[in-house]
């Protein structure tokens, strides 16, 4: 009984991860309406849901993926895959206002280059404290501070060994996985309630994912504004973070 | 009809990601240099292009706007496979370098969104939201081709 039905699950995993995520989400909302009285967003509800299950599904299977490597669960591998992930992201444009985005967009640009210079210097001021001293080390630890996919490109490009880059993409999945969670709860601190400030978090924060699941869980109309600048951050840290960054490094270090 | 809106938009998206793939060979790193940032951009001149010509009928609208309703559950999926594991037993460098750059990126955001005068908020933006969150009728009145 059990064995045919993951069957099903395993044949029709695109199909099952709809009906999984979408009970998830039922859940999530009632949730939300019950115990915060509408507070708290289903949204974020499910998404932290989403990381707690990851992290369970990341112990039983030993895995890298969370419940994604779960065979009945593969089809959220899909689902949330880079490829679906940006598909999502681009649609969401076409819901930006012209006008809102013209007005935020030279403070975008401004946090695109903080975005990218402040992680960095936090990741290397971190990792010459812990007692890294080559130049090389110390840029692949603070380019993963920028993203998890910043750090392990970086540290290719330079040839980290292969500790260094383990630290450095965990790094920028811890950075994820907290801007997820901790951008709803600062989300009023800092202002974050119309399409300029979104444009600037967006930014500064990077991180793709990060900045997907933290919007998603705060407010779905600043969604597309966030978006538009965090998929520039990638691109631009990986410019920069084995040019620059490497050389001004090593020029102070040695 | 519904799927000339999601062809659109997978047009938009290939291109932009072909064009960031190229801008990232030109200028020599091994990434995607903004590619769906640039489809996202693509995706709203065609949208301005279209209403301007009249060629935005409620079906292009609806095969855009359910993958944008689809946003939030496909991020639930990705926040399920996230390598949560990793994270929390990075140690303590990782924590440390991860919760400095977000407190510190926190702070620019707060003081980024006190440059110029505090938004009103739009309708527009309101519906956009409202299409994202999953919540909205397809193809509201005032903004059909």
């Amino acid at each position: 009984m059990w064995h045919d039905i993951e069957h099903v699950f395993i044949e029709q995993s695109l199909v099952a991860a709809f009906a999984v995520v979408g009970a998830l989400i039922l859940v999530s909302n009632l949730a939300a309406k019950r115990f915060t009285r509408g507070r708290v967003h289903g949204s974020a509800i499910a998404i932290v849901l989403g990381l707690g299950l990851a992290y369970v599904g990341g112990l039983y299977t030993g895995g890298k993926k969370g419940v994604a490597d779960i065979p009945a669960l593969a089809g959220i591998g899909l689902m949330g895959g880079a490829m679906l992930r940006d598909f999502a992201i681009v649609a969401t444009a076409f819901e930006v206002d012209v006008i809102e985005a013209r007005r935020a967009g030279l403070v975008g640009v401004l946090a695109l280059a903080l975005g990218t210079i402040i992680p960095f210097l936090v990741g290397t001021l971190t990792a010459v404290a812990f007692g890294y001293h080559d130049a090389v080390s110390i840029t692949t630890i603070g380019a993963g501070a920028i993203t998890y996919i910043v750090g392990p490109v970086t540290g290719a490009a330079i040839g980290a060994d292969s500790t260094v880059m383990a630290l450095s993409i965990a790094t920028g999945v811890t950075k994820a996985v907290m801007v997820m969670v901790g951008t709803p709860l600062v989300a009023k601190l800092i202002g974050l309630d119309n399409p300029r400030s979104a444009m600037a978090y967006g930014g500064l924060m990077g991180t793709v994912s990060g900045v997907a699941g933290g919007l998603a869980a705060t407010d779905p109309k600043l969604v597309p504004y966030g978006a538009l600048t965090a998929t520039f951050h990638t691109g631009i840290g990986c410019l920069v973070g084995p040019s620059i960054f490497y050389l001004t490094v090593r020029a102070l270090v040695g | 009809m519904i799927v000339l809106g999601v062809a659109l938009l997978a047009a938009c998206t290939l291109v932009g990601v072909y064009l960031g793939d190229l801008l990232g060979v030109a200028l020599g790193v091994k990434a995607n240099v903004g590619g769906v940032g640039i489809a996202m951009i693509l995706l709203i001149v065609a949208r301005l292009w279209l209403s301007r010509r009249g060629g935005l009928t409620k079906g292009v609208q609806f095969g855009v706007e359910f993958w944008a309703g689809m946003y939030i559950p496909i991020v639930v999926a990705m926040a399920a496979q996230q390598n949560v594991v990793a994270a929390v037993s990075g140690g303590p460098i990782v924590v440390i370098a991860a919760t400095g750059s977000l407190v510190l990126c926190f702070g620019a955001v707060a003081l980024l969104s006190r440059i110029g005068r505090r938004d009103p908020g739009s309708p527009e933006v309101e519906h956009g939201g409202s299409v994202i969150g999953g919540e909205a009728v397809p193809a509201p009145t005032g903004k059909q081709g």
